[in-house]
């Protein structure tokens, strides 16, 4: 299972959102909280680390990474088809 | 010397209706006529924006529903490549008041202020300026330091614009600023400012090396009791990332073709009068020319490629959104900007003192001042830097014919 408050766990070790993450509802844009193209870089590395995923091509869209649920339901994804 | 059309008929991008061809290259005619005195001056091309004008050129991109043409990406850029050869001032104002149109295209239709505007700009063939650059923030796009200030349903905006090209003839700039003032500085919109509804205090004069017809000044842009509904809703990061960034390249690029492709012609010239003067001797010339034009051709496919994907992308957020496609329109800019620098410094090499002498049918000291700014126009460096970060997670499919 991934958590919704390990992806926050992982937010806060970014520089463009660590103050903010606590404040955040699980449905709120982050683009329009300050993550940039470097900030979702970043973010992806740490997820990938962090969960021992890897996010294909086709997810590596703005979208895949726009909210936290988002986030939390493309990590589970990859998991599940890592594990199958 | 047919090398570049095959390359170009390889390759799946819409052949450009004649119609448009034609009507750009007669504005590319009085483009011509004018072009060293736009550049010795430093003014605006405005014989050539008033033949582009006449032509109805600048409201082709707008839908037929909305009273213009509906032209594709690939059909302006052909209009940019013609002019690029004449002039590279008027070909850039081109280039760069379609690159906003294609926002307001992509972007504007669910909005009836926009859809209006679209209607006014196919109709009165209204030309569009940008205004992203800031004082403090230099070419970084993605950020403004500027900020949308909403009272009741209108709003105000004051921005240090430190470059718009064309700012005092525009009739209409798009600007981004930051959605409120309490907004993160990436969390950006962009805005519709109508010449009427802004003052511009000039703050900066564009005296360049090239590209001074464009007439880039800097301002202090006001804008006060602006309707909110001139806010385009979509977050600027979208729409940087699914028009803008593709127009941009694409369209510089296509600009900056025509320039090197008009020194490669020139030095094509000198070479073959060179062999008719001595019969049976290949000039010592012609070895260069042949590196100048395999590098065109090198040029020419990398813009096609970029139109061919960015045409099959079209409409597809995903596709527009997707790391991959970002990483592949950064090289075309970073790529083509530094070719075209070099064709041209190339072509200079065969022609000689022939194209670095001012007035003579060989000149090329302009071409080679205008080009010089491609690689300048969103620093190659930043790109690079920005490029280096998304390739941290790309993985590539390894193919040759799709991405
Ligand atoms: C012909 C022409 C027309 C233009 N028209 C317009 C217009 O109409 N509207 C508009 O808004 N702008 C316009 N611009 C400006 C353009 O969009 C860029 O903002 C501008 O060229 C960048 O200027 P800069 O080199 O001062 O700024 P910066 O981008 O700040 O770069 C300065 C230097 O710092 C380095 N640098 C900065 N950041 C990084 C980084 N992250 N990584 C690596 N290196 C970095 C770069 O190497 C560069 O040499 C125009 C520019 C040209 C040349």
């Amino acid at each position: 299972m991934v958590e919704i408050s390990d992806i926050r766990d992982v937010l806060k070790s970014l520089e463009s959102l660590k103050g903010v993450v606590d404040t955040l509802s699980d449905d709120d844009d982050l683009f329009e909280k300050g993550l940039d193209s470097f900030g979702s870089v970043q973010l992806m590395l740490a997820l990938e680390e962090r969960f021992e995923i890897e996010f294909p091509d086709s997810a590596l869209g703005r979208r895949s990474f726009s909210t936290i649920r988002i986030i939390r339901d493309t990590v589970a994804g990859l998991r599940q088809q890592e594990a199958a | 010397m047919n090398m570049h059309v095959e390359v170009a008929a390889t390759v799946p991008v819409a052949a450009p209706a004649e119609a448009l061809d034609a009507r750009g290259r007669r504005v590319a005619e009085a483009a011509a006529r004018h072009a060293d005195a736009v550049d010795r001056e430093g003014r605006f091309p405005a014989e050539a924006v008033a033949a582009l004008k006449a032509e109805r050129l600048l409201g082709i991109q707008v839908p037929r529903s909305l009273g213009g043409e509906g032209a594709s990406m690939s059909e302006i850029a052909e209009i940019c490549a013609i002019l690029g050869r004449a002039c590279s001032a008027a070909a850039m104002v081109f280039a760069m008041h379609h690159i906003k149109l294609a926002s307001l295209v992509t972007h504007g239709r669910d909005s009836a202020w926009h859809c209006t505007l679209m209607e006014r700009i196919a109709a009165e063939q209204l030309l569009i300026a940008s205004s992203t650059t800031e004082a403090g923030i230099g070419g970084d796009l993605r950020n403004s330091l500027c900020a949308v200030e909403a009272e009741g349903d209108a709003f105000r905006l004051t921005k240090e614009a430190s470059v718009i090209s064309y700012g005092a003839q525009a009739d209409l700039i798009l600007a981004t600023a930051r959605r409120h003032p309490e907004a993160a500085t990436s969390d950006q919109v962009l805005v519709a400012l109508l010449r009427d509804q802004i003052t511009l205090a000039r703050t900066g004069v564009w005296d360049t090396l090239g590209m001074r017809g464009t007439c880039s000044d800097g301002f202090l842009l006001k804008a006060e009791g602006v309707p909110l509904v001139q806010v385009l809703q979509k977050p600027f990061a979208e729409i940087a990332a699914q028009s803008m960034l593709a127009a941009s390249h694409l369209l510089w690029g296509s600009v900056w073709y025509g320039i090197a492709a008009y020194a490669v012609d020139r030095a094509r010239a000198f070479v073959q009068g060179e062999a008719r003067k001595k019969p049976g001797q290949v000039p010592p010339g012609a070895l260069r020319l042949a590196e100048a034009a395999n590098e065109l051709q090198a040029m020419k496919s990398t813009v096609v490629a970029g139109l061919a994907r960015y045409e099959d992308a079209k409409g597809d957020p995903d596709a527009l959104g997707a790391i991959g496609f970002s990483i592949m329109l950064n090289n075309v800019k970073t790529t083509v900007s530094g070719q075209a620098v070099d064709i041209v410094q190339r072509a200079l090499g065969v022609v000689g003192i022939a194209g670095y002498k001012n007035g003579t049918p060989f000149s090329l000291g302009r071409q080679l001042r205008d080009v010089l700014s491609a690689p300048l126009m969103i620093s190659n460096d930043r790109i690079l830097s920005n490029t280096a970060n998304l390739l941290l997670v790309q993985k590539g499919s390894g193919k040759l014919l799709s991405a």
